[in-house]
């Protein structure tokens, strides 16, 4: 399976290698630079690549490239599933999964690696039977340590492997036991230039935190829980009660996880929550272009729309930008041409516009396409497609736990084209 | 000194923990503290690499040192070096003594460095093994598991014996969990030394009888490493494979599951047969034994194995699994195993997988892309899924297209096409160029919109972009190709844009098309040669070439003109640098100059250089064959060859290790060797706590007694599992589907689209290339044959395909006529180009004027005038350059806002009572017709609600006769429970006098009627405010109904007005400048009237609704719909 693992940063530096059969030589890595150098962007390097003796498959996240070796036949999606595992096991140990943070704690993350594959093979994947090996570095830690030669290595041994819920320590305890979901809604749209909706559709996940003492076992139930489609689960869900009741019975994992990812059913019409009025255009001759972009409120539901972002990616040949915000701040990257307008939250009386002039290089010709407008916007309290939690209930334990919903609505891939 | 030293040393190094220790920088540090050989290194200012081994030394004489921290530190500092990958093997001996440390995380470094140095210290590694040895006793599990998972992975070949002995210890040991570790250590042996296969193939053996289901995924993986062909393992695990996979962690699923599927295909027969009889026959066979001998007995009907259906049941929730790999697993799994119509249940998780990581994403499209080939059905209602955004990476942009175009059918080509029409002039070229070859796939495979896809790709000639026009030039190329006869003014066209275009392939394309139908261009191609002639030194190779043989061709058909031409280029390739060209230079000039030694040749010619030639096939990359799409998968063989979801298939290579699916076999293997004496209950489920997984059939199947009987009969206890879980499952199999249903369903577009292209060689089949380019060879060599009888004809019917005289010598008499009127003449083809319409239409000045600007476009290619911000002026010029492609022939049937996206009603049309089940409603799509200008598109929704499929649903009788339909291709089989959606087109003459027809199965007939609202008998129509005014005055008087309103007072703003409008009208919005007054525009599909609607809003929500019209019946019809739908709310 995953024979060797390369992390190389975005430079196209090696900065770990960890190898679980024979050790592979990180030439091998150079026809991934071949094929980075070829691609351009490094979004757009093939996952996954040939050489004359090995397979390479790669991700691409953070900025970093994790590069996996293979030798023999293997479901692509088996290694790129795991090497993302592996990445949000980094961030959740370090807050974040960055070339400094994986070199500041190169031990931590040798040793994680160790646990995770044996022999290529993922053997201990879940971040709570991780966390009874490993303990995550804290800093107060990491300065008893330095002081006193205590290790990162738990000394208790793995009993969650074995159990029956292996995503669950046993043995927990809290002072306060709390349980709080966030109902997380994402709108996926494409919208065209007259602002008719090409396509749009709801992806939803819950998001949970929950920190109870002992095996406690909780219900969640919902008010309408024919709007979900198509569901993914986290393990501890049991499927059958879904499948009969509609309802999400599950004994949590400790802390953070994700228990839930849906999809709305299609037949629903999606609500669009903001209107764009825009009007881009590069003249024939002369070097410039207008822009004069405004944004409405559509149907928020009488909530108000928060976090409000614009993305533009300008044609290469726009050099500058100068322009003009009622709201909020813009800001236009030289190198990487992306207009960049933060608007904040959208006031529906004074509508927020950007308009103003582009420079266009001279000579260059009018592009042929104008850029698409991404939007991001987040509304809270409000799950765009209805979707509400009826009710939690709580087995198994005795204690009264504090339960919490929250609903926030977000933009997903939002664009309009122009 | 010594312990003042190394506390000194543990701080510093404690400070440094966190950076890149390298061996200078350390000793900047020390430096108070130096030792006086380290001195003396320092000081002779070695290189690195020596005060790296320094560095080394230092390490260990921490590691000598008698302080657990120290000793930990330097290993921490150990493993930074082996994470660099820097070498530091010297230290082998150092570390390796503290193998027996007490401290566990320092143990687990030592066992890292162990692992990677091993095998370069063979000997000193000996020393650790007794170690481990002693650690395999321990009575903790997970000291004896960590132990054999080190000893087994320390490659050092003397330990053999002893590896192998401690695996077929652990292999039955208490714990699960040291058993999960021997399976994994088998693996690592195995690939240690080959030879220990049999004995390992034992330990295998032993343990997939395991009932943990800790251990299954690993023991299935040691089986696929060390001995996948031994299929004959797995018979009496198989049922507990299947019931244990849903606890099995998520990474032994997936090769569990991709496990089953090659065991599947070995041992059960193909439910694909056509003549598949399962429907209630399966559920029986659920309920009791006795149809076990019936489904002996008659073997000719297809009967699910149980265990086959095991399988697919119990793999399904896993579709579920937040795991993409397992989601892939489980639908790589039902795509070669399930019967047909069961498959698409994995449609919905797959694009569910669309929603993850890039690279996820990618390779899902992969399957999905090899997928849709084959089932177009399975993503249609997906489709908008694979919409392409600017943001996407280009190769999954590539995928989504080659999606698309797969998906591509009659019913949504318009769709796409306005979709394409998008990413055409996309900022990413290549992606743009990719575009337009979809289109001419699209345009080749459905032939209705062959015509309106190539006048597009003619616009596209305009296209600023070189590698658009010379992409658009080449597809062209490709598509006169597959009907050259009705196409000269687009050869003409290309003639013109000639000079323009300077990418050498697009320019050879063209001199290729000149030359290949010279005839139909008698007079450019002469003159287009004489430009040639001029430049021809300074062209590329490739275009010199096809100067070559357009000079050849030319002098062959028109030597009075080229003669002169013809020999001067041919003296200049003479003379050319390159070798290339001037053998063909010779080559041509003894084949069509007559001289005496040429001899027979000469006679032929003709027939050697302008037989006619196939035309190419324009085909998926998945697909193979044809590389013409830039994908680096092309010039491949086909990718469905291989299993979906392997890496074989995601590089179209085969990849080493990989196992070959095998075909279904004729006859199914004995099915009773899957049979076990005794199944225990796997008492780690956790009954209470686990997944609750068939709880009560669980306890029936294992309760105590049940275990008796089975231990008597083997076949007892399959009976039981299966019918205790047929009952949970009866509802998914009920459905009593044909297999074929989709395999035909593309059969059949195939095949119907082959038919309308009347007689031209458009028809590329995606099922069966081989067959087609066989029949296409025929057709070829057919055609040659009488070409060389018509050869002594005139020139004009020489070349043209058979059949086709007419048309052509109507377009050669044309020519001589002024290029615009040319096609007036010809025989309209099923959707005519618009120029055609807008020679026909009658009042049509706005069109007319637009038209000419896109014409002068092409002409002067000079883009439209640099408009003022203005935005609907200025869109509306953005939209005219590709509005070629769109399907209408009017052409501004595109720039209207809402028609398709709106939420449209639907009308019953057969009600399922009255229809024994069957069902139908229709509604208005609002697209334009595809099969005629003249027509209403209507699509159908079919719906079969009855028990029993339903077979050759089509049109029959309609009333009045006279009525112009075009029924939707017969469907030829609805199974129950399904539907499809059809489309027709209808040609209501302007009268919303219901069109009544019969619906009609294989067994009923029903009487249906389609009765249309007034305003679905409208196409939107564009025109500027003064346009319309002028158009208005002259529909005054007779012409004009008014009458006032009262509006609802939701309906008072403006957007809401056009809402309630656009809802009942099919019309257009004219941007008006005035706030209070509110312009429809529109016209009648059949006649093309206009139609004028003029909201003028007065105060307190009355208005004046005015709509001038010809049509005087219609006009009231529609102001009473309107009046209705405004002063509602």
């Amino acid at each position: 399976m995953i024979h060797s693992l390369f992390l190389v940063s975005n430079s196209g530096d090696i900065f770990l290698e960890k190898h679980w059969k024979s050790v592979i030589s990180r030439s091998v890595c150079d026809y991934f630079f071949e094929a980075k150098e070829k691609a351009g962007d490094p979004e757009n390097v093939a996952p996954v690549l040939q050489t004359p003796h090995h397979y390479l498959i790669s991700i691409y996240r953070d900025k970093l490239f994790f590069v996996s070796v293979t030798q023999t036949e293997v479901p692509p999606l088996f290694v790129i599933e795991f090497l993302h595992r592996v990445a949000d096991t980094f961030q959740d140990y370090f807050g974040e999964c960055s070339e400094s943070v994986i070199k500041d704690n190169t031990v931590t993350v040798y040793e994680l690696l160790e646990e995770m594959l044996d022999n290529g093979f993922p053997l201990a994947t879940e971040s709570n039977v991780l966390k009874e090996m490993i303990r995550p570095p804290t800093i107060l830690r990491s300065v008893v340590n330095t002081l006193t030669g205590g290790s990162n290595v738990g000394g208790t041994l793995p009993t969650g492997q074995l159990s029956n819920v292996p995503w669950r320590r046993v043995g927990v305890k809290y002072t306060n036991n709390e349980a709080y979901f966030d109902v997380i809604e994402e709108i996926d749209a494409i919208l065209d230039k007259s602002g008719t909706t090409v396509f749009a559709e709801i992806q939803g996940v819950i998001e949970a935190c929950v920190k109870l003492s002992g095996m406690p076992d909780l219900t969640l139930s919902f008010m309408n829980p024919r709007l979900l489609d198509d569901v993914s689960f986290h393990p501890c869900v049991r499927f059958k009660r879904w499948e009969s009741e509609r309802v999400l019975s599950f004994i949590p994992p400790d802390g953070n996880f994700r228990l839930l990812s849906y999809h709305v059913s299609s037949q629903n019409l999606v609500a669009i929550p903001v209107y764009v009025k825009q009007n881009i255009s590069f003249l024939e001759t002369g070097s410039c272009g207008r822009l004069d972009i405004t944004i409405g409120p559509k149907q928020t539901m009488g909530k108000m729309v928060e976090s409000l972002m614009v993305t533009i990616p300008m044609p290469k040949s726009v050099l500058n930008v100068n322009l003009i915000a009622t709201q909020g701040t813009y800001t236009f990257d030289l190198s990487t041409k992306v207009l960049l307008w933060d608007i904040g939250k959208l006031n529906p009386q004074k509508l927020p516009n950007l308009r103003g002039s582009l420079s266009v290089q001279p000579g260059a010709p009018k592009p042929e396409e104008n850029p698409s407008i991404n939007i991001d916007l987040k509304i809270q309290q409000l799950a765009i497609s209805g979707l509400k939690v009826s009710r939690l209930d709580m087995y198994g334990e005795k204690y009264k736990p504090f339960k919490g919903v929250k609903y926030v609505t977000k933009a997903g891939k939002f664009q309009v084209r122009t | 000194m010594n312990g003042g030293l190394s506390s000194l040393r543990s701080e510093a190094a404690g400070a440094m923990r966190t950076v890149l220790v390298s061996a200078e920088s350390l000793q900047l540090t020390l430096k108070p503290e130096l030792t006086q050989e380290e001195q003396a290194l320092t000081q002779s200012g070695r290189k690195a690499k020596e005060a790296h081994t320094a560095g080394n030394e230092d390490l260990k004489e921490m590691l000598e040192s008698n302080k657990e921290s120290l000793k930990l530190e330097a290993m921490k500092r150990i493993v930074q070096l082996i994470s660099k990958g820097k070498k530091s093997s010297d230290l082998f001996p150092a570390v390796v003594k503290n193998v027996a440390s007490k401290n566990i995380e320092l143990k687990k470094l030592v066992y890292v460095y162990l692992v990677r140095y091993a095998e370069e210290q063979q000997d000193l590694a000996l020393l650790s093994i007794s170690t481990f040895q002693r650690a395999l006793k321990d009575p903790n599990q997970f000291i004896r598991a960590s132990a054999l998972r080190v000893l087994s992975s320390i490659r050092v070949p003397i330990i053999v014996p002893i590896m192998m002995l401690a695996i077929k210890e652990a292999a039955s040991d208490l714990s699960p969990y040291v058993r999960k570790t021997s399976a994994h250590a088998i693996q690592k042996l195995y690939s240690l030394d080959a030879d220990q296969k049999e004995h390992l193939i034992e330990v295998i053996e032993k343990l997939l009888k395991d009932k943990s289901t800790l251990v299954a995924g690993s023991v299935v993986m040691a089986f696929e490493e060390v001995c996948p062909d031994r299929i004959d393992l797995i018979h009496k695990n198989y049922r507990k494979l299947c019931n244990l996979l849903v606890d099995v962690e998520e990474w032994g699923q997936v090769v569990i599951i991709n496990m089953l599927t090659r065991y599947a295909r070995t041992q059960f027969t193909s439910p694909w047969k056509e003549d598949a009889v399962f429907d209630d026959n399966e559920k029986a066979f659920y309920d009791s034994d006795s149809e076990e001998k019936q489904g002996q007995k008659e073997a000719k009907p297809y009967i699910m194995d149980p265990d086959h259906r095991l399988l697919l049941r119990n793999t399904k929730p896993l579709l579920q699994s937040r795991n993409t790999a397992v989601v892939m697993a489980v639908a790589q799994l039902y795509w070669h195993l399930a019967p047909k119509h069961e498959v698409s249940i994995v449609t919905k998780s797959l694009v569910r997988l669309l929603r993850s990581h890039r690279e996820v994403q990618y390779v899902v499209l992969e399957n999905i892309a090899t997928m849709s080939i084959q089932r177009k059905g399975m993503f249609e209602p997906y489709m908008k899924s694979f919409y392409v955004r600017s943001t996407d990476a280009t190769h999954i942009k590539t995928l989504k297209l080659e999606i698309l175009t797969n998906l591509a059918n009659e019913a949504n080509i318009s769709t796409i096409l306005r979709e394409f029409q998008t990413y055409v002039k996309s900022q990413d070229k290549a992606f743009a160029a990719a575009t337009i070859q979809a289109i001419g796939r699209c345009a080749t495979n459905i032939s209705e919109v062959t015509d309106t896809c190539l006048n597009g790709l003619v616009l596209l000639l305009s296209n600023r972009d070189e590698t658009v026009v010379a992409e658009s030039v080449v597809v062209i190329k490709k598509l006169l190709q597959t009907q050259p006869t009705q196409h000269s003014d687009i050869i003409k066209h290309m003639a013109k844009l000639f000079d323009n275009i300077t990418v050498p392939m697009a320019r050879a394309s063209i001199l290729w098309l000149m030359g290949e139908y010279c005839e139909r261009v008698p007079k450019i191609a002469p003159d287009v040669l004489r430009k040639m002639a001029k430049s021809f030194t300074s062209e590329e190779d490739i275009v010199k070439l096809q100067t070559v043989n357009l000079a050849a061709k030319l002098y062959l058909t028109n030597s009075k003109q080229t003669k002169l031409l013809t020999q001067y280029i041919l003296n200049l390739g003479k003379y050319d640098q390159n070798y290339d060209i001037r053998d063909r230079t010779r080559f041509i000039r003894q084949l069509i100059v007559p001289n005496e030694k040429s001899g027979t040749l000469n006679k032929y010619a003709r027939r050697i250089l302008l037989a006619s030639k196939p035309a190419p096939v324009l085909e998926s990359a998945f697909k193979g064959q044809l590389g013409q799409t830039p994908l680096p998968w092309t010039n491949e063989m086909d990718r469905d060859r291989f299993q979906l979801g392997t890496l074989s298939h995601s590089l179209n290579v085969k990849a080493a290790g990989y196992q070959e699916l095998s075909d279904w076999p004729a006859v199914a293997p004995d099915p009773s060797v899957r049979n076990v004496e005794v199944i225990e209950p796997v008492r780690e489920w956790a009954p209470s706590v686990g997944k609750a997984k068939q709880p009560k059939s669980d306890d029936k199947f294992y309760s105590d007694d049940e275990e008796k009987e089975e231990e008597g009969s083997g076949s007892g206890s399959e009976d039981s599992s299966s019918s205790s879980s047929g009952s949970s499952s009866s509802s998914e199999e009920s459905g009593s589907e044909s297999e074929e249903e989709s395999s035909e369903e593309s059969g059949k577009t195939s095949s119907d689209s082959g038919k309308s292209s009347s007689g031209s060689e458009a028809s590329s089949s995606e099922s069966e290339p081989e067959q087609k380019k066989k029949k296409r060879t025929k057709k070829a060599t057919q055609r040659k044959s009488k070409q060389s009888a018509a050869d002594s004809d005139s020139d004009e019917n020489g070349s043209g395909p058979v059949g086709k005289t007419s048309s052509s010598s109507a377009e050669s008499s044309s020519e001589s006529d002024s290029e615009e009127d040319s096609d007036v003449d010809s025989p309209p083809p099923p959707s005519p180009p618009q120029k055609k319409t807008v020679a026909k239409t009658k009042p049509k000045v706005e069109v007319k004027t637009k038209k000419e600007v896109s014409l002068l476009d092409l002409d002067d290619f000079s883009p439209a005038p640099p408009s003022a911000p203005k935005s609907s002026v200025f869109s509306s010029s953005l939209l005219s350059d590709l509005e070629g492609l769109s399907l209408s022939n009017v052409s501004s049937a595109m720039q209207v806002t809402t028609p398709s996206f709106g939420p449209v009603k639907t009308y019953e049309l057969l009600h399922h009572m009255t229809g024994k089940g069957f069902s139908a409603k229709y509604h208005f799509p609002r697209q334009p017709c595809l099969y005629q200008p003249s027509m209403v598109a209507v699509q159908v929704i079919l719906t079969n609600s009855s028990d029993h499929s339903l077979e050759e649903i089509h049109i029959g009788d309609r009333s009045p006769a006279s009525l112009n339909i075009h029924c939707f291709n017969t469907v030829e089989r609805l199974e129950p429970g399904a539907s499809v959606t059809v489309s027709m087109g209808i040609d209501f003459s302007d009268s919303t006098q219901a069109a009544n027809f019969q619906l009609c199965t294989k067994e009923d007939q029903f009487s249906v009627s389609i009765q249309p609202a007034v305003g679905e008998l409208l196409m939107p129509s564009t025109m500027t405010e003064p346009d319309f005014c002028n158009e208005q005055k002259k529909l005054m008087g007779m012409n004009e109904t008014s009458a006032s309103i009262t509006m609802a007072t939701a309906n008072t703003s403006k957007q809401n007005i056009s809402k309630q409008v656009l809802s009942v009208a099919n019309v257009g919005v004219v941007s008006s400048g005035q706030n209070d007054l509110q312009r429809f525009a529109g016209r009648t599909v059949s006649s093309g009237a206009l139609v004028l609607v003029t909201l003028e809003l007065r105060e307190a929500s009355t208005a004046l609704l005015t709509i001038n019209t010809e049509k005087s019946v219609m006009a009231s019809m529609l102001l009473r719909d309107l009046k209705q739908a405004l002063s509602q709310s």
